[in-house]
């Protein structure tokens, strides 16, 4: 990929509540605020950061299944909803499954890279609790190729990585792949519990991989080679951060320390049609953070945090591997024994990510970078972790589907 | 004749009733299940619900799609297997929406009895009337060629006695649901010597697909459960009419509840159960009993009271509790009927007054809804929380002790009356049809 050839800053990052199972707030039998609530408020506390809306150039939302989950499509149409001052500004909706909140990012950082816009309002948003699970499974096994859906499991993704849980167990052991995904979960909500908007946020389980391994894989009742702690949330939420030039900094009068940097990036998509050419690798993933990682010019060594997309635990232990903290086969080891817990080598998913955190679908993207942000220009609160002065980077990787759309995004703070 | 034979056409009398409706939808649920297997591709199987009243099959009907709806959400897992093999149903919406169609395509919601006339299988939940069932049965089976066979829900006429008044000559058993069926595990299973193993194997089979836990009960009239329930509530009354020489009805009422709920660490106290079941069915169950127990009087004439004042309890259309011995609001207990002064009285007025009366719970109290969700740790919550009683000698304290030894001289007397086979069968009905967080027969209160 080419060196960056404009400087492209993300800042003013706000977070809705993760709503969903967890949350004291949540009941399902009572009606809840829809799409439309959670993009004015995130749109709007992102807005009040920078000086109002007449500030923005460009609007971008990331949105996976509105269409279904919520029966509205055409959610661009959303974005002036936010504030007057955005009407008739150009506005797009990315889709991209799980990564449409990444391609919303890519979407803004390009146009500030065309220099056709200075200040893009950045959105993710999912409202998924419009309907039951089963039903909910339906729609997101939209990420996948719906020829397959036939034959796929009742929760399909959840099949899906079961599928790759499974292959996992029969390389390296069940029992030993098992004490990492374990671990995962008590990252999740041990992160979770610093983050007030955080689905898990609420948890007050004491022990936590206890709890975790008390409940085995039942195959009947759900897939074979995960259980419910496996799996990421069912959440409504929303994200926004802008994408900004130097020019655009300078407009809505934030310095650049108050900012991230944009190092490098990388994006890829893998053939939807195609089964993974390995169960347990991340083949995306591994040459999205590898592209990103050397456009930034830097290694794995120099992160001091990164967002990894956890939609099951096994993807977090597999992300640790096409990362490449761990071989093959080590990931599960590498997680037992800490090393991605806050206070590990590598902290990851500082706010509890997909598991903890909460996974609307089509706004994780926009939250890991929110998430980013906060850490390394030290506004993360409770959940503020060290960064590191020889190791200053983050980065986000985002998935859509089993590893097809991937987008990696290396971070600095400003200076 | 096999299972799936057996099941090919059913009828269920009283098909709109609270017992008959949650019969009908798990016995669709199971021919439909048989219905799809591929084997059975082409069969015919129909499951006539019958009832007198439209109005109540159209509400039934209602019922039926919304139960067999979460029924097929819950084990979508299963019915993508069943339907593997038909490619236009591919997500899991399309599979739920074609199995409840499934389901309710084997019903026919019919007025006239004619129907049953087909049927191999008669499921009986009307009234608690015998003469309407052996004249119901009589008429099914002079115009059925089929001998079918018949299981009655009855909870309290002796199967024998329906046997020989509709001359059926051993075709009949008792197969009796707990309210509502749809939930209740238990299904009191009442034989005679005149039933067929072939019967009998049929009826044990058709539980366990069903997921019941079987009881065996010996034919005497009320069988275990309300061979319990009636006595049990005729001492909650006596104990009522003995504290109203010195306290006011209402508030005697109120403690007695209170304690069979609280101080026994019972699902509901003995008068909200009683309004459950409902207060014309209790009367009526024991009338039905009465005559058969020569040395007792299973009668009370403060439910002929509340009978003449037009006091009723039981359920609406909708679920939600009438009015009976209390008053609901939201479920909750808030009022209590006084006889005398044929209207009801509020809670607030006098509880704290009678709770003081009553003393204390021991500390260690946890209420039923803790102790018997608490898996692993029950029976040490129970047993702390009674010895803990069993040392304090509040008023409180006194009732439950005396009215938990009654429950329990009960519970032995059923043994004794070679109503029920084991002391075992006593406590497990009470625990899954009563869902009692423990048997009456115990060691825990002395």
């Amino acid at each position: 990929m080419n060196k960056l050839r404009r400087k492209v800053y993300m800042t003013a990052g706000y977070n809705t509540i993760s709503l969903g199972t967890g949350r004291k707030e949540f009941n399902p039998k009572k009606s809840r605020p829809g799409l439309e609530y959670y993009i004015k408020e995130a749109g709007q506390g992102t807005l009040k950061q920078i000086g109002g809306a007449k500030n923005v150039d460009e609007g971008a939302i990331g949105n996976f299944m509105s269409p279904r989950f919520n029966k509205q499509g055409h959610i661009a149409g959303l974005i002036p909803m936010i504030d007057d001052e955005l009407q008739y500004k150009p506005c797009i909706r990315t889709e991209g499954a799980c990564a449409s909140g990444a391609l919303a990012l890519m979407s803004g950082i390009r146009s500030i890279l065309a220099e056709t816009a200075d200040v893009v309002l950045t959105i993710g948003v999912e409202v998924q609790n419009t309907m039951k699970a089963i039903y909910g499974a339906d729609v997101l096994a939209g990420a996948g190729w719906y020829q397959k859906r036939k034959n796929g499991h009742a929760y399909f993704f959840p099949g899906q990585f079961s599928d790759r849980a499974g292959a996992y167990y029969e390389k390296y052991g069940m029992e030993y792949a098992r004490k990492g995904m374990g671990r995962w979960f008590r990252n999740a909500v041990e992160n979770a519990r610093l983050c007030s908007t955080a689905q898990e946020y609420h948890n007050k389980v004491d022990d936590i991989e206890a709890l975790y391994h008390k409940v085995k894989p039942n195959g009947k009742a759900f897939v074979d080679n995960l259980n419910v702690f496996d799996c990421s949330k069912v959440s409504d939420a929303a994200s926004a951060i802008v994408i900004v030039s130097e020019e655009g900094l300078k407009r809505i009068g934030i310095p650049k320390n108050e900012a991230v940097e944009i190092i490098g990036y990388s994006q890829k998509e893998r053939n939807l049609t195609n089964d993974p050419p390995d169960l347990t690798e991340l083949t995306a993933i591994k040459k999205a953070a590898k592209e990103a990682l050397d456009s930034a010019g830097i290694t794995i060594n120099d992160l001091a945090t990164i967002e990894v997309h956890d939609c099951f635990s096994i993807a977090g232990i597999l992300s640790t591997e096409a990362l490449g903290f761990a071989k093959p086969g080590e990931g599960a080891k590498f997680v037992a024994e800490g090393n991605t817990a806050r206070d590990g080598k590598i902290p990851l998913n500082t706010t509890g990510g997909l598991i903890g955190w909460g996974h609307p679908t089509g706004g994780t993207g926009v939250h890991q970078a929110v998430t980013i942000w906060e850490q390394l220009t030290g506004r993360a609160g409770e959940a503020q972790i060290e960064i590191p002065k020889d190791r200053p980077y983050g980065m986000t990787i985002n998935m859509g589907g089993d590893d097809v759309t991937v987008v990696a995004i290396v971070y600095k703070r400003g200076e | 004749m096999n299972y799936e034979e057996k099941l090919q056409n059913v009828t269920v009398l009283g098909a709109a009733g609270k017992m008959g409706s949650g019969i009908l939808l798990l016995t669709a649920v199971e021919m439909a299940d048989i219905s799809l297997k591929p084997e059975n591709k082409g069969k015919q199987f129909v499951l006539n619900a019958m009832d007198v009243s439209p109005a109540g099959l159209a509400g039934l009907m209602k019922y039926l799609r919304m139960q067999v709806m979460k029924i097929a959400e819950k084990k979508t897992v299963f019915l993508r297997k069943l339907y593997a093999d038909r490619k236009d149903l591919v997500e899991n919406g399309d599979i739920i929406e074609e199995y409840i169609f499934d389901v309710m395509n084997i019903v026919r919601p019919v007025t006239t009895i004619e129907s049953a006339y087909e049927s191999k299988l008669i499921f009986e939940a009307i009234i608690e009337n015998k003469d309407l069932k052996m004249k119901i049965f009589s008429q099914i089976d002079i115009n059925n060629p089929n001998k079918p066979w018949f299981f009655t829900n009855t909870s309290s006429i002796p199967i024998h006695v329906l046997d020989e008044g509709s001359n059926l000559k051993g075709r009949i058993l008792g197969f009796h649901f707990y309210n509502p069926p749809a939930i209740q595990k238990l299904v009191e299973l009442i034989t005679t010597e005149k039933n067929s193993d072939e019967m009998v194997d049929f009826a044990k089979l058709y539980a366990k697909n069903l997921k019941k836990m079987v009881v065996p009960s010996n034919d005497v009239a009320g069988f275990i459960g309300n061979g319990h329930f009636m006595r049990d509530s005729l001492h909650a009354i006596s104990e009522v009419e003995g504290l109203s020489d010195e306290i006011p009805f209402v508030e005697a009422l109120y403690m007695i509840n209170k304690v069979s709920q609280d101080f026994l660490i019972r699902p509901m106290g003995i008068f909200q159960l009683i309004d459950y079941v409902g207060v014309d069915v209790v009367k009526f169950i024991m009338s039905v009993m009465d005559p058969y127990m020569p040395d007792e009087h299973l009668h009370s004439s403060l439910l002929d009271k509340l009978m003449e004042a037009g006091i009723k309890g039981g359920q609406n259309s909708d679920g939600s509790q009438k009015d009976g011995f209390l008053k609901y609001e939201r479920s909750r207990p808030v009022a209590i009927y006084d006889p005398e002064k044929k209207e009801y009285a509020l809670i607030e007025d006098f509880m704290t007054k009678c709770d003081e009366r009553l003393g204390q719970l021991p500390e260690s109290y946890k209420p039923w809804k803790v102790v018997n969700f608490t898996k692993g740790n029950k029976e040490k919550l129970l047993s702390t929380f009674f010895s803990d009683l069993n040392k304090i000698n509040t008023l409180g304290a006194q009732l439950a002790k005396k009215y938990n030894i009654i429950s329990n001289e009960i519970g032995q007397k059923l043994v004794a009356d070679k109503v029920a086979n084991t002391e075992e069968d006593v406590n497990m009905v009470m625990l899954t049809g009563f869902y009692h967080a423990y048997g009456p027969i115990n060691e825990y209160l002395k």
